[in-house]
């Protein structure tokens, strides 16, 4: 049994205020922390986004996982007998109806301000990849799909882009600019970061982003943008539709 | 002059406090965002073939508790109090590791035949109450099995939150998606385990419930001791 000790009814009572004092102190503070972060005013003002403090603990998770963590690891692939017949079609955003397919070109601001403008037969000469593996949506649902296109890495070799893939960000952003996201240089040379123009062996469908789209299996959908307008590189973190509404901007899996 | 004194127990230690009291709303958190995150595909439900007994969540509930449109919310918010969550429970576990008092957490062979009889007497259907030590079968084997649920959701999180670079883990798990179910599972666990624990909490009384705040416990009185009796004295207990 436990140790047994005697006290007057005054030192017992003592104790229990003191406990007691300090228990609801600690507790009503802690209460008055987590008020005060959730008040603090976003850090997207206009769109929503999170509380600094909040937005300081996700960079720093980034920091922590992209450092300990291989850049290159590859997400699991798939049989192609594994893949869906019919993909989920999940957001339109950037997918208006005026879209224009006859006039698209794919536009890669380089680092000099130079402007590559690129149709799909130029995209479609590169080396193709095909990729079947589990497509992750932020929703929290998965699916395995299969994917037909150019690895990004590969892009950028074809057209010399070596100023721009040694800066640290990419940002793509749909045609009429509804839509638009930035990754990380790692993340896009990933050896499984497709640029995709087939989808189960045909031309991406209107909703999947025809003519192009990216394909990044080691982040969440949000990332994969479809329909790419443009392209261009920072050093600094490129606009992201998700990010300005609260979302993680690394949301690498 | 004769003055009364106070038989008191010492009963929790000051460690097992603030890890007790630094959960419960870090755990009450994780809850709450990670219904803010499941809301955003919550696609499951009790029921067989097209008949469903629950759904998780009805509407009620989630307008009782606004969840519905706040999915990056609910995984800053997750993401953040998870290092709080995984530091509380791994320092808890070393603390009770080192200090031995995973003696008195730990069941035993006899702890699962006991926790029978434990529950029966609880629910008023034995009279007898059985003898304990510091912690009942039924006690010990609630304490152990909330620390091994705790360790399946940092698990199946990790599974779920780092899928491509623990995708062994996430293989262990049974998969993406049975990962997911796992850590969903675990959490409707842990609100029942607070319900239990909240009801038995009430029937032990308040002596009781401020032992998790002061630490001790008082155990009646010894009247009539002389003034000049040392009122620190330990007494050997039964």
């Amino acid at each position: 049994m436990e140790k047994e000790i005697l006290y007057t009814k005054k030192q017992v009572q003592r104790k229990n205020i003191i406990a007691f004092s300090v228990f609801i102190f600690l507790m009503m503070a802690a209460i008055a922390a987590w008020i005060h972060v959730k008040n603090l005013p976003l850090d997207n003002g206009l769109l929503g986004g999170v509380q600094p403090p909040i937005r300081k603990v996700l960079n720093l998770n980034e920091k922590i996982f992209s450092r300990s963590l291989d850049s290159t690891h590859l997400a699991k692939t798939y049989p192609l007998s594994f893949a869906v017949k019919k993909a989920r079609v999940n957001g339109d955003i950037g997918m208006g109806e005026d879209f224009d397919p006859a006039t698209w070109k794919l536009y890669v601001i380089k680092a000099n301000g130079d402007t590559l403008t690129l149709s799909l037969e130029d995209i479609k000469k590169l080396p193709k990849t095909e990729i079947v593996f589990d497509f992750k949506c932020i929703e929290g649902w998965s699916q395995v799909t299969h994917w037909g296109g150019v690895k990004f890495s590969d892009f950028a070799a074809a057209y010399h882009l070596n100023n721009e893939v040694s800066m640290k960000y990419v940002g793509m952003a749909t045609p009429d600019v509804e839509y638009y996201v930035g990754i990380d240089m790692p993340s896009a040379l990933h050896p499984q970061t497709l640029i995709c123009y087939e989808m189960n062996g045909k031309p991406l469908p209107m909703n999947q982003g025809y003519p192009l789209r990216m394909i990044i299996t080691v982040k969440y959908g949000i990332k994969s943008i479809k329909r790419i307008g443009t392209m261009y590189f920072d050093n600094e973190r490129p606009p992201d539709y998700w990010f300005e509404r609260g979302y993680d901007y690394f949301s690498g899996l | 002059m004769l003055i009364t004194m106070e038989r008191i127990v010492k009963k929790h230690k000051l460690a097992i406090r603030w890890f007790h009291w630094i959960n419960f709303p870090v755990l009450a958190l994780m809850i709450w965002s990670g219904f803010l995150i499941y809301w955003a595909n919550d696609v499951y439900r009790i029921g067989f073939g097209d008949t469903t007994l629950l759904k998780f969540f009805p509407k009620q509930f989630y307008d009782l508790f606004s969840i519905p449109q706040r999915l990056g919310e609910g995984m800053s918010y997750h993401f953040v109090f998870m290092w709080l969550f995984f530091l509380n429970g791994v320092l808890y576990i070393l603390y009770t590791g080192i200090s031995g008092e995973w003696r008195e957490l730990l069941p035993d062979k006899s702890s699962f035949k006991e926790a029978w009889q434990v529950m029966l007497h609880d629910l008023h259907i034995r009279k007898k109450a059985l003898a304990q030590a510091k912690y009942n079968a039924a006690q010990k084997i609630a304490y152990t099995a909330i620390i091994l649920m705790g360790a399946g959701s940092v698990i199946t999180g990790i599974a779920i939150y780092k899928p491509v670079q623990f995708g062994w883990l996430c293989w262990l798990c049974g998969g993406y998606e049975t990962a997911r179910v796992i850590h969903f599972t675990l959490t409707i666990g842990y609100c029942l385990f607070f319900i239990i624990h909240i009801a038995q909490v009430i029937r032990a009384g308040w002596k009781n419930f401020q032992s998790i705040i002061t630490g001790f416990e008082t155990e009646g009185t010894i009247p009539d001791l002389p003034e000049d009796h040392n009122n620190q004295t330990n007494t050997t207990a039964n």
